[in-house]
């Protein structure tokens, strides 16, 4: 069926783009924040090249940033990629990608890939959406990065900038648009609770493993007369 | 070089998740424990790091310029504005703030 340029396409490719540019200034602060944090300009955009999963990679530097040791961040990171996962489940009948396509295909199961390609009608538009918005994402996520790592590198004392006051305000950005109800937001209160309750007595980062921990054992339990 | 060993195994962490998700049965995947507790996982690590990152140095709870600079990112969230605009507004404030 190649030649049948469904008129959806057109806009696909726009929107698409338009994520791509969204999230390339959204990259420009990672890679800010990364070299703020103390990594290193390679370890900066060896992360959005190789995680390409935004609010991991954050939660990497933001860890390692406050202090935390580097696998407390490796932890969190991880715990945040779990969602990609989920996406799986509804991308990969869609997909039907095999063999060495599925490995470069799990590069880019991210929330923005998955919604593009969730939101169309015809599986051939659905592919066509994940891998338009896969690319555009990955091309401009990555040059956002090393602009901001780049620019950040020449600065004097990124404090004075107020730059410790931007991670979380970034991660309130992230948080954001997942609190649309009475649930979430009464976990996201009760995380970050509880977390500012562990900060005097555990290592930095640990507070972010037991809020996990405490969430895992909350959504195992069965919920009585929950679902209906 | 403990840098660069949680750069590479956060990445190959996340790299498994995303490839686990298009490989391993559905069925396990949709198992409803599993369906209902990971979409909680990013709704509490974010909002623990949002409170971690504004309220606390080390291992003191503190209330400085950083808990003005994420109400004023608050406001920039429910005006709906862009991220960047979000995180340079709580930079500057912060900025501002301890100029003055």
């Amino acid at each position: 069926m190649t030649g049948t340029t469904s008129p959806a396409r057109g806009g696909i490719v726009r929107d698409a783009l338009g994520i791509g540019v969204a999230s390339g200034a959204y990259a420009l602060s990672f890679g800010a924040l990364s070299v703020t944090a103390g990594l290193s300009l390679p370890q900066t955009v060896a992360l959005s090249v190789l995680m390409f999963t935004g609010a991991s990679q954050f939660a990497l530097v933001g860890v390692i940033g406050a202090g935390g040791s580097v696998w407390a961040g490796v932890a969190t990171a991880a715990l945040l990629g779990t969602r990609n996962g989920l996406y799986g489940v509804r991308l990969s009948s869609m997909l039907g990608a095999r063999g060495l396509w599925r490995l470069v295909a799990a590069h880019f199961v991210i929330d923005e890939t998955t919604a593009m390609a969730i939101a169309r009608d015809n599986v051939a538009d659905s592919r066509f959406a994940f891998w338009a918005t896969g690319i555009a994402l990955f091309a401009l996520w990555n040059l956002g990065t090393l602009i901001g790592a780049l620019a950040t590198h020449v600065l004097p004392n990124p404090k004075v900038l107020g730059f410790d006051a931007a991670p979380p305000a970034a991660f309130l950005a992230l948080l954001a648009p997942r609190l649309r109800a009475r649930e979430p937001m009464a976990i996201a209160i009760f995380a970050g609770v509880v977390a500012l309750a562990c900060v005097p007595f555990v290592p930095a980062g640990i507070p972010l493993l037991i809020v996990a921990a405490l969430v895992v054992l909350l959504g195992v339990r069965p919920w009585q007369g929950r679902s209906k | 070089m403990m840098l660069w060993a949680g750069v590479l195994v956060a990445s190959a962490g996340c790299y498994l998740l995303k490839l686990a998700g298009l490989s391993l049965p559905q069925r396990w995947l949709q198992d409803e424990r599993i369906q209902r507790t990971v979409p909680l996982l990013p709704i509490a690590l974010l909002a623990a790091l949002v409170a971690i990152l504004t309220f606390s140095t080390g291992h003191r709870l503190v209330l400085d310029v950083r808990a003005a600079a994420i109400a004023v990112a608050g406001i920039a969230v429910l005006l709906r504005a862009p991220f960047l605009v979000v995180v340079a507004s709580a930079a500057a404030t912060a900025a501002l703030l301890r100029l003055l």
